[in-house]
């Protein structure tokens, strides 16, 4: 995958897997004598993907797909199997801790559940001062108090309620907290993960509302994380839609709701339900969804997919770049298979 | 011809020691034999307590303190609990969202259908065995009898509540009442549940209640629509009429506030502030503080919900 420009960041075959054996006993197996067996979930596969500076990427996929792991790893909560990361040209992944710092301040993330995320026992001013102090030593009390009034109010929450606690706050107002928390440090990137699926919808266009005005005013650029497509097609520049840890397709926003390529990205957009639309027939996928523990072979869709054929089920597809600039993973796609 | 389903100026009240406060204020409906309603409204507008009201199902310190519930022509409020438990999973059944919570982890599948049709019918276990396996088969389910043996550990989400809507089933109920039955769902479950409830209803001829906070839903799979604020039904009409021509500012801004409903990266458009508590809800419309439309008589009298275009009634002095 090239682009003109060097990407603010760069993912590459990012693998990672879970070792879930437990302990030795745990693995012993009895079938055709005793021997050990690990057990691994392989939540991310050989991820590749980019973001541009100024853009909002969101990462789509039903639950298990890999999709929270994705962000973790490259915000280097969790070490990737394989593969590398790059964030502004330099390489992130290998780094020690004290090399990490400069980077955190610049990467930081948003949370789902507001009600979890924020320390019950800490005030606002708390919660918004500790990475402040943590990463500017030197900064006054002064200052430092400047700094998260500013930021309270720039996400719309009152500075006279700065010594409340959260139980205070209503989960709108929760996570607006969030977000300043995120915002605080001054980031350019910002990874956000399920940030508005646990709130009302009205509460959620406020929110919405929000990250994109700040994305205006602060020049950030959005990863973002969700399962809620009609919230996608609403904020992002582009998408990347993972089924089970595997990347199908990569696409700007308006190619991918107005013409989906990959099988899997057609049914799940078509079971969105759409507020005043008569019901549209859904395509309907067969099974279940595999666990990441037993991937299938070859295209791990292929077990799910009409349109499957004897390639798919032998030869992982690669990822392929279409003329208008979408990446799709699929044998069908490649070779012009009627899938209608 | 009666209602199925009659709901009549219901009020239920839980008593704190401060004081009664309401949930429930006055809500009317009626659902029709094989008729899908959708009950709409972000969390604590009272949408789940009017569900438990219907089955009474409402635990202390609340209490139905005013109207009727008439079910197939009988009033089903008062009744005693022996007499409702014949009613409850037999003729009005219940879905609600967690199909992990609701579903015993201890007992295999089949034991738990078994012993539903039990409680209700004096059957023997193998005719029970064989209602079971037929519902099952009536859900699409997969491989039913392999799932009669199973745990519900061992079956995905999407199956699990497959099995929640064939118990449900089992009865052969008149209602079902489903309270957000795909919130903890992927979209594509998602829509293949809601797919199998209305064929359900269609073909049983069964009154579906959908509870849910998802318009997109509702508007896919239900014939009318009552959406609730602060406890009280504020716009209740066929849902293609609501969902094109909302009357009132709350139904206007929710779904304003739905992303798809307007182009993509334009601003969503906000509803301010949030719903007040029930301890604290506004005088005179509950909507008044955070309406645009407000003027000096929604905050003195309380507007009640009276017919205004096209065959919806809402509750607004405004419109």
């Amino acid at each position: 995958m090239t682009t003109n420009h060097t990407p603010l960041l760069r993912v590459q075959d990012v693998v990672k897997h879970f070792d879930i054996s437990g302990g030795f006993l745990d693995q012993l197996r009895f079938k055709g004598g005793i021997h050990l067996e690990k057990t691994t979930v392989k939540a991310v596969n050989n991820v590749s993907l980019f973001v541009n500076k100024g853009e909002t990427l969101s990462v789509v996929g039903e639950s298990g797909c890999g999709k929270s792991t994705l962000a973790r790893v490259i915000l280097g909560l969790y070490r990737p199997n394989a593969g590398k990361i790059f964030y502004d040209g330099q390489r992130i992944d290998t780094l020690t801790h004290e090399q990490w710092l400069p980077y955190r301040r610049k990467m930081q993330m948003i949370f789902q559940d507001p009600y979890a995320s924020l320390n019950p026992r800490k005030t606002v001013r708390q919660t918004l001062e500790e990475p402040l102090r943590f990463h500017n030593p030197k900064m006054t009390s002064q200052e430092a108090m400047d700094k998260v009034a500013y930021v309270m109010e720039q996400v719309g929450v009152d500075p006279a309620w700065i010594a409340r606690h959260p139980h205070e706050f209503s989960g709108g107002q929760r996570q607006r907290i969030s977000i300043a928390r995120g915002l605080i440090l001054d980031p350019d990137f910002i990874v956000a993960d399920e940030p508005v699926s646990a709130l009302d919808v009205s509460i959620q266009a406020q929110i919405l509302n929000l990250l994109m005005d700040l994305r205006e005013k602060h020049d950030l650029t959005y990863l973002f994380i969700t399962h809620d497509l009609s919230v996608v097609h609403h904020i992002s520049s582009r998408v990347a839609v993972l089924y089970l840890g595997t990347l199908c397709e990569l696409a700007s926003a308006n190619d991918l709701f107005n013409e989906p390529r990959h099988p899997y990205t057609r049914a799940l957009l078509s079971a969105i339900p759409k507020i005043g639309e008569k019901k549209a027939k859904h395509i309907k996928l067969k099974g279940e969804v595999p666990t990441p523990v037993h991937l299938p072979s070859g295209c791990v869709f292929h077990n799910r997919c009409v349109f499957a054929r004897d390639r798919c089920k032998k030869e992982f597809p690669r990822l392929n770049e279409l003329p208008n600039g979408s990446f799709v993973s699929c044998h069908g796609v490649e070779e012009g298979w009627p899938m209608a | 011809m009666p209602s199925l389903l009659e709901v009549r100026d219901l009020e239920v009240k839980f008593a704190l020691r401060s004081g009664d406060i309401t949930a429930i204020d006055g809500v009317s409906f009626q659902l029709d034999p094989g008729e899908r309603m959708g009950l709409v409204g972000e969390s604590g507008a009272g949408k789940s307590v009017t569900g438990f009201a219907i089955i009474n199902l409402i635990s202390k310190p609340g209490y139905i303190s005013r109207g009727s519930i008439h079910f197939e022509g009988k009033e089903i409020s008062a009744y005693p609990p022996d007499k409702m438990r014949k009613i409850r999973g037999n003729r009005i059944s219940m879905i609600f969202q967690d199909p992990m919570m609701t579903l015993n982890p201890v007992y295999t599948i089949g034991f738990q259908m078994i012993e539903t049709l039990k409680a209700h019918r004096n059957i023997s276990k193998s005719q029970a065995r064989a209602i079971a396996l037929e519902k099952l088969k009536l859900v699409q389910m997969p491989s039913p009898e392999k799932r009669l043996a199973q745990y519900p550990h061992e079956l995905s989400g999407g199956m699990r509540q497959r099995i929640i809507i064939a118990i449900s089933l089992l009865a052969d109920p008149a209602i079902i009442i489903a309270d957000e039955p795909t919130t903890a769902l992927d979209v594509t479950i998602q829509a293949e549940i809601m797919d199998l409830l209305q064929e359900l209803c269609e073909n049983e001829k069964m009154g579906l209640m959908l509870i849910t906070h998802d318009l997109g839903v509702v508007s896919q799979v239900t014939e009318k629509i009552a959406v609730m604020y602060a406890g009280k039904i504020i716009e209740y009409g066929p849902t293609e009429t609501v969902v094109h021509h909302p009357v009132h500012p709350y139904t206007i801004g929710l779904i304003g506030s739905i992303p798809g409903s307007i182009e993509p990266g334009k601003d969503l458009k906000q509803i301010p502030g949030m719903m007040p508590t029930l301890t604290n809800i506004p005088p005179g419309c509950a909507f008044n503080p955070r309406c645009e439309l407000a003027a000096d008589i929604c905050t003195q009298q309380t507007p009640v919900l009276e017919e205004k275009q096209n065959g919806i009634m809402a509750a607004c002095h405004m419109k």
